[in-house]
């Protein structure tokens, strides 16, 4: 019995990174992703496609079960939460930190604060541990920007290096969460098609050097 | 208000159309059927009830699920029925009280004040059985076979069923004198099976090193029937209550794969949906093209606490609405005899005579035409009354 196997794959730098790991899964697209305008890609496996997304969309596909598994970050899991998945493997690729971040020297403002993000839930949960109301303002890009032009206090947002943020005059300031990229699976796949995906999971595993399958211990 | 705010449904709010409404109906019928030949007595309970006793035991879920109104005779809240077990409880509890074993069915509309998950209908339709008074693993074997037997009738290709048991780790927890919170914490992350996360977790929470490793195996004991013994292996030093939860488990299989050779068994000793209400055995059946459980169940002993009589209970529901959303119930192409305009008595007692033998036949109006009525014979006068035809 082998029903076909759809993996979602978060398109750009992640989608390098992540293909090495198929592969060692001998998982192989059929052919050079990069070249094409196809969203969807055969592979060396008759059993196994690969939708090739915005990273944003990739748990919208798993959720749905329109794909059975996919890679995710670890930002657009805890921002959307991850109902009806499961995050057995942390691929540790394209790490990063969520941090908030504030024009570098300014004073830490008391009382409500404004806040700007692109990660609207995880904002208002980490303020609110931290004893603090915000008001959220929800964008979609440059986030720095805000609090120069006096649009937000605060900003949350991911921090590689942090070049961006010293570039224009801000500092990170509370450390949120780390983030890196995980490996989601839709639950009712994973409960109908496990032989497949189980086999799939231990074989990443292996290559990054995780401990997976209890079984095949 | 435009014109379009007049007709749109709320979201998640469903209207079932006649090619939809049939298979439905039909679907919902037999189920009642079915349970009626397992000896499953049909309850209607009320659309709505006193949130007091409508969300009693099932936990936190369910009263976010409710809507709610105030009742304008007695001031006090009502709730929309969003489960209908909670509404069987409270017959066995007090209005249909039995000496010893109770089995109830029902089918009905419940209505969710958010759906469940995405794109779910706010109304779906459920049926399903509830078992009270019966402790013993053999009621839970019988519960689920009724739910293999359901998903047949319903024409389910292939039958998956994922079994779990929320009794293990329960005894866990306690055993690791985990706090009501560790508790709560560690229940989220296994539900996602979040290795990264549970991996930090339990080095934080967990000093005991043996302790610390059966926690790291539970998300992972998931899979086929070879589960169970590596489980047993894994738990072997744990609580009594984790391995006589495996013991059902195995028991439920056994009569199952025997019953059903051609149904699908998961197991996932991670798996607690319900984990809030459910006190034993858990399962829920999934079919290929639907990312959510299509029916789910277990038990859920002590509900009926709160109306003074606690007793064992098992029981599933599952949901029509769902199954018919995978195009796999059957539709029987309509079909009927159309009926010209005639003032005849004599038209009349033969269109009776036919409706009698379950023809659907259709009286004509002015300007309507049989095509557009779906039907495909008519009914014409002869010398010696009136007869069927082809359609001219």
């Amino acid at each position: 019995m082998s029903q076909i196997l759809t993996i979602a794959l978060t398109k750009g730098r992640i989608l390098e990174e992540t293909l090495p790991l198929l592969a060692a899964a001998g998982i192989v697209p059929a052919e050079d992703i990069d070249k094409s305008r196809k969203l969807v890609f055969e592979t060396n496996r008759p059993d196994v496609q690969l939708l090739v997304l915005r990273g944003a969309d990739v748990p919208t596909y798993v959720q749905f079960g329109a794909a059975d598994m996919g890679v995710s970050g670890k930002d657009t899991l805890m921002e959307n939460g991850a109902e009806g998945l499961y995050e057995p493997l942390d691929l540790n690729i394209a790490r990063c930190k969520l941090m908030t971040a504030a024009i570098a020297g300014a004073p830490v403002r008391q009382g409500r604060i404004k806040v700007a993000t692109k990660y609207v839930n995880i904002a208002k949960q980490y303020y609110a541990t931290c004893g603090r109301q915000i008001d959220v303002i929800k964008l979609y890009g440059a986030m720095e920007l805000a609090p120069i032009m006096n649009l937000a206090d605060e900003i949350v947002d991911i921090v590689d290096t942090g070049n961006t943020l010293r570039a224009n005059g801000l500092e990170s300031r509370e450390f949120i969460a780390d983030i890196s990229s995980r490996l989601i699976v839709n639950k009712a796949s994973m409960k109908m098609k496990h032989v497949q995906i189980e086999a799939i999971i231990d074989a990443i595993a292996q290559a990054i050097g995780a401990e997976h399958s209890v079984t095949s211990a | 208000m435009t014109y379009a705010d007049r007709w749109l449904l709320p979201d998640g709010v469903e209207e079932i159309l006649p090619a939809e409404a049939k298979p439905i109906e039909q679907l919902r019928r037999r189920l009642l059927d079915l349970y009626a030949t397992w000896g499953y007595d049909l309850v209607i309970p009320p659309l709505l009830e006193y949130t007091d006793s409508l969300l009693i035991g099932l936990g936190r879920d369910v009263d976010l699920l409710t809507f709610k109104v105030t009742d304008q005779i007695s001031g006090r809240t009502l709730g929309i029925r969003a489960d209908i077990t909670p509404q069987t409880a409270r017959m066995d509890a007090h209005s249909f009280t039995r000496r010893g074993a109770n089995r109830l069915c029902y089918a009905g509309h419940v209505v969710h004040a958010r759906p469940k998950n995405p794109l779910a209908t706010r109304t779906p339709i459920q049926a399903g059985v509830e078992f009270y008074g019966e402790a013993s693993v053999s009621a839970d074997i019988e519960v689920v076979s009724l739910l293999l037997e359901s998903l047949q009738v319903a024409g389910l290709p292939q039958l998956h069923i994922d079994l779990g048991h929320v009794g293990i780790y329960r005894a866990l927890a306690a055993h690791a004198g985990l706090s009501e919170h560790q508790e709560e914490v560690f229940f989220e992350l296994l539900q996602r099976k979040a290795m990264t996360e549970i991996r930090e977790w339990v080095a934080e929470n967990i000093a005991d090193s043996a302790m610390a490793q059966v926690f790291l195996d539970l998300p992972r004991l998931a899979g086929g029937r070879e589960v169970l013994a590596e489980a047993r292996e894994r738990f072997a030093s744990c609580p009594m209550e984790v391995l006589e939860a495996i013991n059902q488990l195995d028991a439920v299989a056994d009569t199952v794969t025997q019953r059903y050779p051609g149904a699908e068994l998961y197991f996932d000793l991670g798996e607690l949906r319900g984990y809030h209400y459910l006190t034993g055995l858990v399962f829920a059946a999934f079919a290929p093209g639907y990312g959510n459980p299509v029916a789910s169940g277990g038990r859920y002993d002590h509900i009926g606490e709160v109306f003074g009589r606690s007793r064992p209970a098992t029981g599933f529901a599952v949901d029509i609405t769902a199954l018919s959303k995978l195009g796999i119930l059957a539709t029987l192409p309509a079909g009927g005899i159309y009926a010209p305009e005639v003032n005849d008595p004599a038209q009349w007692q033969v269109i009776q005579k036919l409706r009698l033998q379950g023809e659907r036949v259709i009286c004509a109006a002015p300007g309507s035409n049989p095509e557009d009525l779906g039907c495909d014979r008519q009914l014409i006068p002869t010398e010696q009354g009136y007869e069927v035809a082809p359609l001219a």
